[in-house]
């Protein structure tokens, strides 16, 4: 049977097949992180500049409808191959969901809540960390979250541009025709990313405040 | 550029297949999504279900998911299309089952107090009301579409996918540009026309 | 004590001032209501004291203190601050939604977790119930409560209150409007009061600032607007039955005559209003009632013509 056979693939070579592993979840991780230290403080910095929100809203929502492959292969002129040129195009694939869901969540807190917050005394410092980015919180996540799964699956292009991890099983497969080869790269990945919103939808959840978790 | 003015007839087929793929994935995924969503709108059971599973399906990666199909159906353009259709019903079954249920429920029984019988109320009244999410739904789905078309060149599917994958094997970088732009330009033109159409039909029933 | 002198602001691209040139003094320890028709400048006058909106012209004194040499910030620490929506923060628990000042003072949790106690009982909440509760439990009325407590936290000397009972359904308000008077009662406070009701502003107010495009048209007690309103404008925006909102102010035993008709088939409590008095007298289709106390001891009796004698002098009134 084929997955069997997969299976035995992984037992037969397991330094290539945790290889390939270790190297998706870095890509991963590090892409998502670094998109989460890029948009998260522009998502809160912009957000009560009504123009630049507009603006980069716009523009963030152009770059959500770009096929992931396109910008992958864009770098590698620029770039040229392996970790870093994938790792730069997927931050760029991460970026869109966090910043847009960042500066809209943060934008649409109730202005009476702002209102009595200032009104009462607090500095603009103290009503963006103690009202608005608590209250905002739970739809960042969700932007962070459709993030991380973009990125888990994204990274399993960066094969094609030499950037390593599960997908490199899969391109082998095809080219071969080596079906289960194919299998212990999709299969991998297909878990991961599926884990990887599982793993966020409970953070999500985690870390909405009490006083708003819907019962 | 140069290369672009000399080939672009290779640019215009690949071009075309992409948007034939694109296209029939669409249409049938719209068909079958009609028709379940509706289902989908009335039973509370098949609601929840295809909201869990379009969640879990939507999260596979496109490459593996193109990979997984291989053994079942090989190469080809069948490959490619089986993939989008799934991708693309998993979201509109969604948005049409959601649309519907979003119709204000005094309406649905204003219209029933009226005479109106049950397929009367979904083609004139529940439908048309809904067409605003519905399309919402149909354009997350084109752009998820369009980029699933650009991996597919990898199992043969054709499409704008065959230069980049050709220039990346050739490192010929006009291609790779070529048709990463190309799909690209695809890909926001057709998400700009259809947000134009949504926006036009929300404000009709504002 | 509050100071506002020949306040002016123009928002820009409006076609006139939304405060032309206001002065006005309210005493310490009175509750001041602004009133008027919408765009009349009162709410915006309010959210000058604590610059929430910054003037053009003129000047606010707090306490003695100018508030626009003050920073805003701690300005606003030092001022209870309501709104209609209320406002309360979502995310945090009921007593923290109280503890919001106390903590950006620096109080000690001690502190903070005896105030959020007292606060709620003074509020008619029981806190043990409410104290970790959230927002989203509580209901319209509640909520508006919580927010005054928010606002008392500190014990600030001022007071503002926009609308604060705007929102919520009439029965409600009343009791919301006297638990607010029973709880002034004990603390001094100078409160100003934005709302368009005028009886809520009758109710409410030791002294009343009409207000009409952006200028102050009457300022004085409620029950000298009802007897002496300024102009036309005055009038009607109190109503045509401002005789009766005036018997309204006043007691029964106010209006006793020592000696009356024997024997009036009717009796009306002492603290009982003269408009309680005649409603009775026009239902029963008597001219007399006999005033008693809270023992059931009559005190003497109340005539209609007495109670028009009350009218036509424009006598005294008490609350």
């Amino acid at each position: 049977m084929l997955l069997l056979e997969a299976w035995q693939f992984i037992v037969d070579h397991p330094q290539r097949f945790f290889g390939a592993l270790s190297t998706h979840v870095a890509l991963s991780a590090a892409a998502l992180g670094l998109a989460i230290a890029i948009a998260l403080p522009v998502g809160i910095l912009i957000a009560d500049r009504h123009r630049a929100a507009l603006i980069a809203i716009s523009a963030a929502n152009i770059g959500r409808t770009l096929p992931s492959l396109a910008v992958l292969a864009v770098a590698m002129p620029i770039l040229g191959t392996g970790f870093v040129p994938s790792l730069f195009a997927l931050t760029l694939l991460a970026l869109p969901p966090i910043l847009i869901n960042t500066c809209t969540a943060m934008r649409q807190v109730d202005p009476d809540i702002v209102d009595a917050a200032r009104g009462m005394g607090m500095t603009r410092t103290q009503i963006v960390r103690k009202v608005e980015l608590p209250i905002a919180t739970p739809v960042i996540f969700a932007g962070i979250r459709t993030a991380a799964v973009q990125v888990v699956s994204g990274a399993v292009l960066a094969a094609y541009i030499g950037g390593g991890g599960l997908g490199d099983f899969i391109t082998a497969g095809i080219a071969m025709m080596a079906l289960p080869q194919l299998l212990v790269g999709a299969i991998p990945a297909t878990l991961l990313s599926i884990g990887t919103d599982r793993l966020f939808g409970h953070l999500q959840k985690v870390l909405t405040p009490a006083g708003m978790r819907t019962r | 550029m140069k290369w672009l003015r000399n080939n672009w007839d290779q640019v215009l087929t690949a071009l075309g297949e992409h948007i034939v793929i694109s296209f029939t994935s669409l249409a049938i995924a719209f068909a079958l999504s009609l028709a379940i969503g509706i289902w989908a709108a009335r039973n509370d059971r098949v609601f929840r279900w295809s909201i869990a599973v379009s969640g879990l399906l939507y999260t596979i990666p496109t490459l593996a998911f193109l990979a997984l199909l291989i053994p079942i159906v090989g190469l080809g353009k069948s490959n490619a299309i089986i993939c989008m259709v799934a991708f693309s019903l998993m979201i509109m079954i969604r948005n049409v089952a959601t649309g519907i249920r979003e119709v204000p429920a005094d309406v649905v029984d204003a219209a029933r107090g009226m005479g109106m019988r049950p397929v009367e109320i979904l083609t004139r009244i529940e439908l048309p009301l809904a067409l605003p999410v519905i399309v919402a739904g149909l354009r997350i789905a084109t752009v998820t579409v369009i980029s699933v078309a650009v991996v597919a060149a990898y199992v043969n599917a054709g499409g704008l996918g065959t230069l980049i994958f050709n220039g990346i094997s050739n490192d010929f970088a006009p291609k790779i540009w070529v048709g990463a732009l190309t799909s690209c330009a695809l890909a926001v033109a057709a998400d700009f026309c259809l947000a134009s159409l949504e926006g036009r039909l929300r404000h009709r029933t504002d | 004590m509050i100071e506002i002198r020949g306040l002016v602001k123009q928002f820009p691209g409006t076609a006139h001032p939304a405060v032309e040139h206001l002065t006005l003094t309210i005493p310490e320890g009175d509750v001041c209501v602004l009133i008027g028709p919408s765009g009349c400048g009162k709410t915006t006058t309010m959210r000058i004291i604590n610059r929430m909106i910054e003037p053009d012209a003129g000047s606010v004194i707090v306490a003695g203190q100018d508030v626009m040499r003050t920073d805003p910030v701690s300005l606003r620490r030092s001022i209870g601050y309501v709104i209609q929506q209320v406002g309360l923060f979502p995310h945090w628990s009921i007593a923290d939604n109280i503890a919001t000042v106390p903590k950006l003072l620096g109080w000690t949790d001690h502190r903070i977790a005896a105030r959020v106690d007292e606060l709620l009982a003074l509020v008619g909440m029981e806190p043990e119930t409410y104290r970790s509760r959230f927002p989203r439990e509580l209901s319209g009325g509640q909520k508006q409560r919580i927010g005054v407590a928010r606002a008392l936290a500190a014990d600030p000397p001022v007071m503002l209150m926009d609308e604060p009972f705007g929102a919520i359904d009439p029965i409600t308000r009343a009791r919301l409007q006297d638990e607010f008077l029973r709880i002034l009662r004990g603390l001094k406070k100078t409160i100003v009061f934005v709302t368009h009701d005028i009886d809520e502003a009758i109710k409410m107010g030791d002294r009343i600032a009409i207000l009409r495009d952006g200028a102050l048209v009457q300022y004085d007690a409620p029950e000298a607007i009802l007897a002496r309103p300024a102009d036309a404008f005055v009038e009607s925006f109190v109503g045509t039955d401002r005789a009766l909102k005036r018997l309204a102010l006043i007691r029964a035993d106010a209006a006793i005559e020592a000696s009356g008709p024997a024997a009036p088939s009717h009796a009306i409590a002492a603290h009982a209003s003269l408009r309680d008095a005649l409603a009775m007298m026009l239902s029963n289709g008597t001219d007399a009632l006999a005033v008693t106390d809270s023992g059931g001891s009559i005190l003497g009796a109340l005539t209609l013509a007495g109670i028009r004698a009350h009218t036509r002098s424009g006598g005294e009134a008490n609350h």
